[in-house]
């Protein structure tokens, strides 16, 4: 299986079309194909163990004071946002229509392969695709919407609790965490759900800076899921309109 | 796969079920597993609302209690409904694995339980008890 690049935020922010993404990728991926294996174990270590060993306020970079990435640094809110893998028109002719949707199905393949191989998401979200049908076709991205939704008001209760000089509410963190971890377990988002159950372990020891490692590395699985879903969602919208284009006369 | 369903003295033939989570992710995903088979399903917030839309009247065959809730938890909630004579089935759904709190969940009146999320293959298997 090809090894992609974890965490590829630069495609989430170039404004390129997205066949101009998967060639770069493609390109990206040869160069970086022996070193990729050693690199995604040692990025799926290198957050954590430098939460580990510096202390909170105390890191050679910038002390974020909004909820951001902490790799890209834009708030979170807009990190998605300003994804600009264009939802328009292909431009394609109708006969190269079909090269467009096997290029796109196998985009969709590939970064669904890549999710799931990083342990990112699980079967769960395998379920939540068997509930789509015609009746409710886009299922999967209104719920995970609602995960979205629900889970940057944890994270911001979450933040806001940690942050109070005078913190010391072990239990409503517990009653937060409980909800996240629930919500993206419902979701298959599984290393979100893995973070949130050694966040509430430091929890439950009263741990408070435990908890602030836990929180960060948290907001950064979370800024990854929502760029990738989003990314899926956009591959998965294009693929429906050059299905629409490429069937005009269907109704 | 329906069976007889009685919402405030009507009869119907379809299944009905009240889905108790104060996780609107799990709201949306049970309500949409219930739809696909067949049954009509409400939702409330906390085990008090799914106690109050019992003391209005309301009644399903089926109640998928979430443990963890605020203001009445799913264990304080399926207490009540059985105190109060609801011998619906109440098949309670959590992330939890502690054992002692699980089984604390049953001994409230749980007729089956299922950890989270609930698929569809452990919801089928909860319908299955309520036809036998």
């Amino acid at each position: 299986m090809e090894q992609i690049e974890k965490h590829d935020y630069l495609q989430a922010h170039q404004k390129q079309p997205i066949s101009q993404l998967v060639r770069s990728r493609k390109e990206t991926e040869q160069e970086k194909m022996v070193k990729a294996e050693t690199d995604e174990q040692h990025n799926e270590h290198q957050y954590e163990q430098n939460e580990l060993e510096a202390e909170p306020g105390e890191r050679g970079r910038k002390k974020p004071q909004t909820l951001a990435c902490f790799s890209c640094q834009i708030p979170l809110k807009t990190c998605a946002e300003d994804s600009t893998i264009p939802v328009a028109k292909t431009g394609l002719p109708v006969w190269m229509l079909g090269l467009a949707a096997d290029r796109l199905r196998a985009d969709t393949n590939r970064l669904l392969a890549f999710l799931f191989h990083q342990g990112i998401l699980d079967e769960q979200f395998l379920q939540l695709q068997q509930l789509e049908d015609e009746t409710s076709p886009n299922f999967v991205s209104e719920v995970v919407n609602i995960y979205f939704h629900e889970s940057e008001k944890l994270l911001r209760n979450l933040r806001s609790l940690l942050m109070d000089r005078e913190f010391s509410d072990y239990n409503k963190m517990g009653i937060h965490l409980n909800q996240f971890m629930g919500s993206s377990s419902s979701i298959g988002a599984k290393r979100i759900r893995n973070v949130c159950v050694a966040f509430r372990a430091a929890s439950e020891q009263n741990n408070r800076a435990g908890c602030l490692r836990a929180l960060e590395l948290l907001e950064h699985e979370y800024c990854f899921l929502k760029n990738k879903l989003h990314e899926l969602f956009q591959i998965q919208q294009q693929r429906a309109l050059a299905a629409g284009v490429r069937y005009p006369m269907q109704n | 796969m329906a069976a007889q369903g009685i919402q405030g003295g009507r009869k119907s033939n379809k299944m009905t079920a009240l889905v108790a989570d104060d996780n609107m992710v799990n709201r949306a995903i049970h309500h949409r597993l219930l739809d696909n088979l067949g049954i009509e399903s409400e939702a409330v917030g906390n085990g008090k609302e799914a106690v109050d839309i019992h003391c209005s009247g309301k009644n399903f065959d089926l109640i998928l209690m979430d443990m963890d809730m605020p203001i009445m938890n799913g264990i304080e909630a399926t207490r009540k409904l059985r105190e109060m004579g609801i011998r619906s089935m109440i098949a309670g759904v959590s992330t939890r694995s502690v054992e002692h709190e699980i089984r604390e969940f049953i001994e409230a009146g749980l007729d089956d339980y299922q950890e989270k999320p609930l698929t569809m293959s452990k919801l089928i298997s909860i319908i299955h008890k309520i036809k036998g």
